[in-house]
């Protein structure tokens, strides 16, 4: 299989940052906005060298959201930034009406998604932000899985004309992806070629999916890994290639096992080649304080997991 | 300046619009349009700077109005059919399946003169400060106007926007709020503590403005004092205090008719006690 080495651990939100600034050189219609948490969201090269486009918000997320469409709707591309729960759960009519239903090219970056958030605990750990994002209509949810992913996700996220929900983390893990490796909407990644089982994953996960890709090769089981930045256009025909070769998938990802990537592959696959599934993602839990390692490992997220999972479906393949 | 003469014909003819189209449509909310009338009708026929003629939603170059009581399409549509964004014989398709004249202002179909969607209340005002941010951004000169409820403005989310438009020196946005101290379920002061909003506002350090709803001298006077507060460094509320229903006895004054249909006695006596104006039903 083809391997990936981890050229130095970065967090995902850094890689937003690196990409809003980047985005904000070239587009001066790029907007940044927070509520209370630039710091947090790595806007600060972006808020420093455009003053003028940056709004911060304080802690009032509603209110950010309707902000945002007003400058959007004046021509202007906001990206409002916040942890993933409060800039989804906190605020989901605001951004179906204002956003969605009300057309306003909205970005929604979302930091410190899923579990690995870590010690702040389960009021700041969604794992339900995807679920609720997909059930927007229009809306385009990405998950990129490390620094380099998540910068260019950013940059293709701002040229995409209409709302995007870009979701990132907070931990650093390794960045494995290639500098120049771009980012399309809608597209699927094949990282590493199988016959076997396809292994999908988003996010951290995939990091995670090819370490298990690894120890299952060791064992004689050769996986495809998919990386499924998009959730939302789902490349469905990617998919479709490697499920048509292996005839056998696992979702990983790190979000509850309702609505999320999980239920979108099966639910892809129910009505097309329907294929024995298994996934690894959250267990209808809410999570606790922890490091973020031990968090995966305690609620199953991890490459261990993942391997164990293909095993299973292997044996009942 | 108009003739206020002029305007008090026109706000006839929108109030005979509403209750025509709440009554064809036997949905709809005639309540608040009915107290919104007066000074809606002078601020798109007097105050405001606009054109229906090469329309945009960014509205550049223009004054913009947002609408967060979004339930109170009989009176923004009205308006805006009468300034010409869209023919007066759509008015009739109100409510009907496939119409762009949707229950709650909609994009979705690009109806003229709507910049935004609304209906889930507390969220124009936001809506409203984004848009006079980015006329400050692109030193437009245009002004943002944006109306709210009384009961409306229980949402905490109005209140989040009150700061923000302050803290960002949003001196070219005037929110009008139509005081008509009735919601769904009674007399806003039964259902919540709102208690005085001008003095809410005020201490918001906002530039508040208040005057009678119904006397057209009144409110274009009161326009002009909004209009003369813009650009120091303040936004500036209007509370207009309206009557829930004015102009027909029956629907006057109470919660009863926020969101009820007259049947077509009901439509007839209505039409009656309101009066004929020149411009004539759709």
């Amino acid at each position: 299989m083809k391997k990936y080495t981890d050229k130095g651990k970065k967090d995902t939100r850094s890689g937003f940052g690196a990409g809003l600034l980047e985005a904000g050189k070239a587009d001066g219609r790029i907007m940044a906005l927070t509520a209370d948490l630039k710091g947090s969201l790595k806007m600060d090269a972006f808020a420093d060298a455009f003053p003028e486009r940056f709004i911060q918000c304080g802690i009032a997320e509603a209110n950010m959201v309707g902000v945002a469409a007003g400058l959007a709707i004046s021509g202007k591309i906001p990206f409002i930034g916040s942890f993933a729960e409060f800039i989804t759960g906190r605020v989901y009519d605001q951004l179906r009406q204002a956003v969605a239903y009300g057309k306003a090219n909205v970005k929604i970056a979302s930091s410190h998604a899923g579990i690995t958030l870590g010690e702040d605990g389960a009021t700041h750990q969604t794992m339900e932000d995807i679920a609720l994002m997909r059930a927007l209509p229009g809306m385009v949810v990405l998950n990129p899985c490390d620094y380099n992913q998540t910068k260019a996700a950013t940059i293709a996220a701002a040229a995409w004309d209409g709302p995007v929900y870009i979701r990132f983390g907070r931990p650093a893990v390794p960045n494995f992806t290639p500098e120049d490796g771009g980012f399309e909407i809608g597209k699927a990644y094949l990282l590493s070629e199988g016959k076997d089982i396809t292994l999908i994953a988003c996010g951290h996960m995939v990091w995670e999916a090819l370490q298990a890709a690894e120890t299952l090769e060791s064992e004689g089981i050769c996986c495809d890994v998919l990386s499924v930045p998009t959730i939302k256009p789902l490349d469905e025909k990617a998919i479709l290639a490697s499920i048509l070769k292996t005839k056998a998938a696992v979702v990983a990802e790190e979000h509850n096992r309702t609505g999320g990537l999980g239920e979108a592959v099966a639910a892809l696959l129910a009505r097309t080649i329907p294929t024995p599934m298994a996934f690894v993602n959250g267990k209808d839990l809410f999570g606790q304080t922890g490091t973020p390692a031990e968090l995966l490992h305690a609620y199953g997220l991890d490459a261990e997991h993942i391997a164990d999972a293909a095993r299973d479906l292997s044996a009942r393949k | 300046m108009a003739n206020p003469e002029e305007l008090k014909n026109i706000s006839r003819q929108v109030r005979r619009d509403i209750i025509r189209m709440v009554t064809l449509a036997q949905s709809g909310h005639p309540g608040g349009s009915m107290s919104s009338a007066d000074f809606l009708t002078a601020l798109y026929f007097e105050v405001m700077k606009h054109s229906p003629e090469g329309w945009t939603r960014d509205g550049h170059g223009q004054d913009v109005f947002i609408l967060s009581a979004g339930h109170l399409t009989p009176v923004y549509y009205s308006l805006l059919a009468r300034c010409g964004y869209f023919p007066v014989g759509e008015l009739a398709t109100f409510r009907r399946f496939g119409s762009r004249l949707q229950g709650h202002p909609s994009v979705q179909k690009g109806l003229p003169g709507v910049f935004q969607a609304s209906g889930s209340l507390g969220q124009g005002l936001s809506v409203a400060a984004g848009m006079a941010a980015a006329k400050k951004m692109d030193k437009d000169d245009g002004t943002v106007y944006v109306m709210c409820g009384d009961g409306e403005s229980e949402e905490g989310q109005i209140w989040e926007a009150g700061m923000f438009a302050v803290h960002n020196r949003l001196d070219n946005l005037i929110a009008m709020t139509d005081l008509n101290g009735q919601q769904i379920d009674g007399p806003v002061s039964a259902v919540s503590g709102q208690g005085d909003l001008e003095a809410k506002w005020k201490a918001f350090d906002w530039t508040v403005i208040s005057a009678d709803g119904h006397d057209m001298e009144a409110i274009l006077a009161a326009f002009a004092e909004a209009k003369a507060a813009c650009g120091k460094g303040r936004p500036v509320m209007i509370i207009f205090r309206t009557d829930m229903g004015r102009g027909v006895d029956f629907m006057a004054g109470t919660h009863k008719w926020h969101g009820k249909a007259p049947d077509a006695a009901q439509c007839s006596e209505a039409l009656r006690q309101i009066g004929e104006s020149t411009l004539g039903d759709f």
